[in-house]
């Protein structure tokens, strides 16, 4: 199974459509809350070099947004 | 051929892809994603039947509401371009193509650009449209909220909780949102409100460093991290063009959803009906399906 991390804030929609998704499908993922995870926060901006959430890392891939096409592909749902 | 293509999956889009299900019309519903701009609303109180729900609660229901009917749904898919054909029309997305006798267009609207240097650039980067989404991002920082409206006052009070200091950049001589909300903002230590103030650059390096404006014809240049763009929005009528738009863009249709084309339909807020709520959306859909339906009997 692929390691898969959210970054996320608790209002933003496509964060609560993007976690409900991969739950749905039964994904194993790490949420880090980056409105109160300050290290986590400069984490996601330098891994995906923006502020927007969510993103989304699959292994080492780095995902901007919910783009359910490109989470399928990389996790075969 | 279909009988119709529905563009768009919000309130307008829904109900009129449920209405076109019942009624048994073989069409495509073409959507980025089910919900549009619902999905931003934090909290509907006016929404028949909900004395209160969240925008992503009702967006749910919209969904499952959906689901109860056989649709063929094609979503994560913009359409580009509209074009009219011998026999109807040819709704094109960058993926596909769909031939069908009417259309419905029911994209909706989208956020308004600023349209200054460094605003493209820094998008994602500083810039954001969505204080509820971004928001959080800019715990303890200075930033700018650009606009003077309700959307504007809503975002400043958001960001009251988040933010060190927020600058409201309003462009006209005094704010026009609603007087309960400036009331709130006003008495807020951490907001300076500053009229008659135009943005002229949002500059940085990676991310956003700062921006510039022309207030009252003196330059002032104020270093910030954030910058939420809420000056109103535009109709997603771009896509069409042989059909009357007014003034704003929105596309004009009669009391029947019928737009100067004949075939072509259009529903919610890509429309010239004043009224932009989620309740209105959702009946133009219905009687957008209604006067279809009358329209594809002529045909056959």
């Amino acid at each position: 199974m692929p390691t898969v991390k959210v970054y996320s804030t608790p209002t933003c929609p496509y964060c609560i459509r993007l976690k409900e998704y991969l739950k749905q499908h039964g994904v194993i993922f790490e949420n880090i809350d980056v409105s109160l995870d300050q290290k986590g926060l400069q984490e996601m901006i330098d891994v995906s070099g923006q502020m927007g959430v969510p993103v989304v890392k699959i292994d080492s891939e780095i995902i901007v947004g919910f783009d359910q096409e490109r989470i399928d592909g990389k996790l075969g749902l | 051929m279909l009988e119709l293509v529905i563009i768009g999956g919000g309130p307008a889009g829904v109900t009129a892809a449920i209405y076109a299900a019942r009624k048994r019309i073989d069409f495509v519903m073409v959507t980025q994603d089910i919900g549009g701009q619902t999905a931003w609303s934090a909290d509907v109180e006016n929404y028949t039947g909900y004395q209160f729900i969240s925008g992503l609660e009702l967006v749910k229901k919209f969904e499952e509401h959906l689901k109860q009917f056989d649709i063929k749904l094609r979503k994560n898919e913009d359409v580009v371009r509209i074009k009219k054909t011998a026999l109807g029309f040819l709704t094109e997305t960058k993926k596909s193509t769909f031939e069908s006798r009417s259309v419905l267009i029911a994209s909706g609207r989208r956020p308004r650009l600023l349209n200054v240097p460094g605003e493209e650039t820094f998008k994602s980067r500083g810039v954001t449209y969505c204080a509820t989404c971004d928001g959080p991002v800019f715990a303890n920082k200075t930033v700018a909220v650009i606009g003077g409206g309700n959307s504007a006052l809503d975002a400043t009070l958001q960001l009251i909780n988040i933010a060190d200091k927020v600058y409201l950049i309003n462009a006209a001589p005094k704010l026009s949102a609603d007087a309960i909300m400036c009331q709130k903002a006003l008495t807020s230590p951490k907001v300076e409100v500053i009229n008659k103030a135009v943005v002229k650059e949002i500059y940085g390096k990676q991310f956003v460093e700062g921006i510039k404006l022309d207030v009252n014809g003196a330059l002032r240049d104020l270093p910030l991290k954030g910058i939420f763009i809420e000056i109103g929005s535009a109709p997603n009528s771009d896509i069409i063009d042989f059909v009357d738009k007014n003034d704003s863009n929105e596309i004009v249709i009669d009391q029947s959803n019928r737009t100067s084309a004949s075939g072509v339909f259009a529903a919610g807020d890509v429309t010239n009906v004043p009224e932009k709520q989620i309740v209105v959306a959702a009946g133009e859909g219905a009687k957008a399906i209604l006067g279809i339906f009358k329209y594809l009997m002529t045909l056959s």
